[in-house]
């Protein structure tokens, strides 16, 4: 069975890993840099981006974090998550994982009475996805190789870049599992052209 | 677009669900504000006064001025929450109105009503409430919380109380979910709390929304020990800003709150702190001084 990640420092963890089980993958918590060892893929959940970030830095995880990404492992980041792969934030200077070629925009909807639903049209997908935007941001730039897999009202909210994957909505709050599906697809092709280690 | 909904139940509590693992500190400006984002706080409550302030002042507390939340949310990115008294609806609609995150229907305030909570399904902004077992707990959420937090009692820096609602309330939940669903008409007569509630904590197998732990935490120890009863984060009100060094005092609550059973950590981060609150025996206080008693 595929191991897939999910970094348990703060935020959605028990439903990005309901959502995994779901869709036949083995959930495992990650909360420090051993417990990488042997993940086909990793999730960077909904949260706090700023709590995350300063619990990255007290563990010591910045680095191997980067390193399961450059091995080409997929990764999934979801509204904070998303933030934490973005190379660039506007409004800030400096970026946290930064190996996703975007640039995203912090709480771009608003504040929480902004939050909403909506529904989506994903490509790759699916049409009428239920989309849960809690004070989401957006990706404001794309860089060279980076494909937007969906807009709303005009704004990309969710995009791949080889093995990153990022959105800036919230699937695993929803009972919809095709997006979920869509990374779990991801991993399980990663992991089958991976030579045998 | 006209397909788009605001103030949905799934955004309400997701938004909390958000907040998970995380600690919510109490701020009276934006320099403390500042501090509690630095140390790693998922969430700031902005106050005039902390509850151990609160009770030295006495007289009636309120909301706070505006003044001062809109400063807390200029100062910092992360939700900004602040507390209405129970039943304000207009304190309510106000903070509503300013945009803030999150509104504590709070006890430590002076209650308006004492009779009825706040219709909290009728807002756009989620409600955080205050309870001590699960009929406290089903009907705040019968009346739209999108988020529970023990009570415990507020301001005093003993944890005795939340570690009390934290035990009751869990006893309670496990017991709803082995419970036959014939009992359930039962016992919710009994915990006076809607069936409808009761019914989908059996189904989940869990409370339908995040519960913290609140009112009495003044150590990292203490933060830890709340999580490993079951809280899904913490409230720190007093005890940051009443302790010698907020800053480090600030930082270890988070570290352990997310760490909490790695105890050669918890030694760690629990040396040098300097003083941390000053306790007070909760039966040192006159039953009129006890905040968990308010609400209903």
């Amino acid at each position: 069975m595929l191991k897939i990640g999910i970094l348990a420092l703060q935020g959605a963890v028990r439903e990005h890993a309901t959502s995994l089980k779901r869709c036949g993958a083995e959930a495992v918590e990650v909360k420090t840099a051993n417990d990488l060892k042997g993940l086909d893929g990793l999730i960077l959940p909904g949260g706090e981006s700023t709590t995350m970030r300063r619990l990255i830095d007290t563990y010591d995880l910045m680095k191997p974090l980067k390193q399961f990404i450059s091995l080409d492992r997929p990764v999934f980041g979801t509204c904070a998550g998303l933030i934490l792969l973005a190379e660039r934030i506007v409004g800030s200077n400096s970026c946290h994982i930064g190996m996703m070629d975007i640039t995203v925009e912090r709480n771009s909807f608003g504040r929480q009475i902004n939050s909403f639903e909506a529904p989506l049209n994903i490509k790759d997908i699916g049409r009428g996805f239920p989309g849960v935007f809690i004070r989401a941001p957006h990706i404001s730039e794309t860089g060279e190789g980076v494909t937007a897999l969906c807009e709303y009202e005009g704004r990309i909210v969710m995009a791949r870049q080889n093995n990153l994957l990022g959105c800036a909505f919230h699937p695993e709050l929803t009972g919809d599992q095709r997006v979920m599906s869509y990374f779990v697809k991801m991993v399980r092709e990663a992991a089958a052209t991976r030579p045998k280690s | 677009m006209g397909d788009s909904k605001v103030g949905t139940v799934v955004v309400k509590r997701g938004m909390a669900e958000m907040q998970k693992g995380g600690v919510i500190m109490d701020v009276v400006n934006a320099e403390q504000a500042k501090i509690a984002e630095a140390a790693g706080a998922v969430a700031v409550m902005a106050l005039e006064r902390v509850p151990s302030d609160i009770r030295k002042a006495g007289g009636v507390a309120r909301m706070a001025d505006p003044t001062i939340i809109e400063e807390v949310m200029k100062a910092v990115s992360i939700p900004v929450m602040a507390k209405a008294r129970i039943g304000h609806i207009t304190e309510a609609r106000i903070l509503e109105a300013m945009g803030v995150d999150y509104i504590d229907e709070s006890e430590v305030l002076t209650p308006a009503d004492e009779e009825f909570h706040l219709l909290k399904s009728s807002y756009t902004v989620p409600f955080v409430c205050g309870c001590r077992d699960l009929g406290e707990a089903a009907r705040r959420i019968g009346e739209g919380a999108a988020m529970l937090r023990t009570k415990g009692e507020p301001g005093t820096g003993n944890i005795v109380e939340a570690v009390r609602h934290m035990r009751k309330v869990n006893a309670q939940v496990r017991r709803v979910i082995h419970m036959s669903e014939d009992e359930l008409m039962t016992e919710a007569k009994l915990l006076g709390a809607p069936y409808e509630v009761l019914l989908e904590i059996k189904k989940l197998g869990r409370l339908p929304v995040v519960n913290f732990a609140a009112g009495g935490v003044a150590t990292p120890a203490d933060a830890a020990l709340m999580m490993e009863l079951g809280a899904d984060g913490v409230f720190v009100g007093s005890g940051i800003f009443k302790s010698e060094n907020p800053a480090l005092f600030a930082k270890a609550i988070v570290e352990a709150t997310t760490n909490f059973r790695d105890y050669k950590l918890l030694a760690e981060i629990s040396k040098g702190l300097g003083t941390p609150m000053t306790g007070l025996e909760i039966a040192s206080l006159a039953p009129a001084d006890r905040m968990q008693e308010r609400g209903w």
